[in-house]
């Protein structure tokens, strides 16, 4: 019996909660905020049960990607002091475990999402985890200081599969709304490496504060945030877009922009000597930055119900 | 003879099995309120005075 109970003790059994934390529930919430306001700004309405099983579907298949990234990535997440503490690393589940759940679970959201929406849905999902799976996590991650870029893509499906799950295809709104996401993940996360200084070096992931020095990813921040402007300013056109979504959308990618020629204008010993203040603050405003612009969508499509909203 | 005293183990097992049955059945009424959904669904291709035509056309 002592020694059964060592055996156990040694390689503890995973609770449910472990498995929920391999879904990365943070990330999840912006997947289902996006994909939700996606699939109802679309044009087409959808009965509300098909809806709530489409976005729980794309959270999960979103949540499988979180999963199969911490099972790749488990030598470095024990490396890095923010991701010590995942599941793997910190030993309560094993990444067999981690492999296994979220192939399952990749499997059941695609299926589902295509039953209850459509095929097209279910194949873009399909699309999305193999291209964070596959082609961020195991190819380009480790391999490109341009990583960050790339990986932003796969965070910006979420309000297309959205839309796809209404209409069944591919619109300029729903690319635009792309084009709002991938933009703004590189600034976002550039932000967070300027801050979280040593960590990446550490684990050897070619973040663009390793390999191009840190005033560079200070010049790419304000270039990438410029870029982004006209992205967002341009949903104001659309069908989806309307008065409120321009007000907002000007005065948050002023304020952006503001953030980010703040940061460029600063050196390192000036961001030392407040702990990296304006860095801080520009990834803290850079959630709220993506937060309004969607809830600016879905308050057009709300007063849009009413006759209001839109053009 | 008189079983063990319960293991830590077992009650970290029982609450994952718990948890596991409560994901199962609401999958379960998420399949049922689908078909319902989509088999008694206001879709326009399947207007109730179609229905029974088809019905007589095929026997």
């Amino acid at each position: 019996m002592t020694d059964t109970t060592s055996v156990f003790e040694k390689t503890p059994e995973a609770e449910f909660g472990d498995f929920v934390a391999l879904l990365k529930p943070r990330v999840m919430s912006l997947v289902v905020f996006t994909a939700l306001t996606g699939l109802l700004v679309a044009p087409v309405p959808v009965h509300p049960l098909v809806a709530f099983t489409s976005i729980l579907f794309i959270a999960l298949g979103g949540g499988a990607s979180g999963a199969l990234n911490m099972w790749w990535d488990a030598d470095i997440d024990r490396i890095m002091r923010r991701t010590r503490n995942r599941p793997i690393p910190a030993g309560k589940v094993t990444e067999g475990e981690a492999l296994g759940f979220g192939l399952a679970l990749s499997g059941i959201s695609v299926v589902m999402l295509g039953l209850a929406a459509n095929m097209f849905a279910g194949a873009f999902l399909a699309f999305t985890i193999f291209f964070y799976v596959v082609v961020y996590t195991m190819w380009l991650k480790r391999s490109t200081p341009q990583n960050i870029v790339i990986g932003g893509a796969a965070g910006a499906f979420p309000p297309m599969i959205g839309w796809a799950v209404a209409t069944g295809g591919v619109s300029l709104e729903s690319v635009l709304m792309f084009m709002l996401i991938f933009m703004w993940t590189p600034p976002h996360f550039w932000a967070l490496a300027l801050f979280m200084k040593s960590d990446y070096a550490d684990a050897d992931v070619p973040m663009l504060t390793v390999t191009h020095g840190r005033k560079a990813t200070r010049t790419h921040i304000l270039v990438y945030t410029l870029l982004l402007a006209p992205f967002a300013l341009a949903l104001a056109a659309t069908s989806i877009g309307g008065p409120i979504y321009l007000a907002a959308s000007l005065v948050l990618n002023g304020l952006f922009i503001a953030g980010a020629l703040r940061i460029w204008r600063r050196d390192e010993a000036a961001a030392e000597a407040d702990s990296y203040r304006a860095e801080k603050r520009f990834f803290g405003f850079s959630l709220s930055y993506l937060f309004l612009h969607f809830v600016a969508l879905l308050a057009e499509a709300g007063l849009a119900q009413f006759g209001w909203g839109g053009w | 003879m008189a079983f063990q005293e319960q293991h830590e183990l077992h009650k970290r097992r029982f609450g994952r099995n718990l948890w596991l049955g409560v994901v199962l059945a609401a999958f379960v009424a998420l399949v049922f309120g689908l078909t319902i959904v989509k088999v008694g669904g206001d879709r326009p291709d399947a207007a109730p005075d179609q229905a029974p035509a088809a019905t007589e056309a095929s026997q």
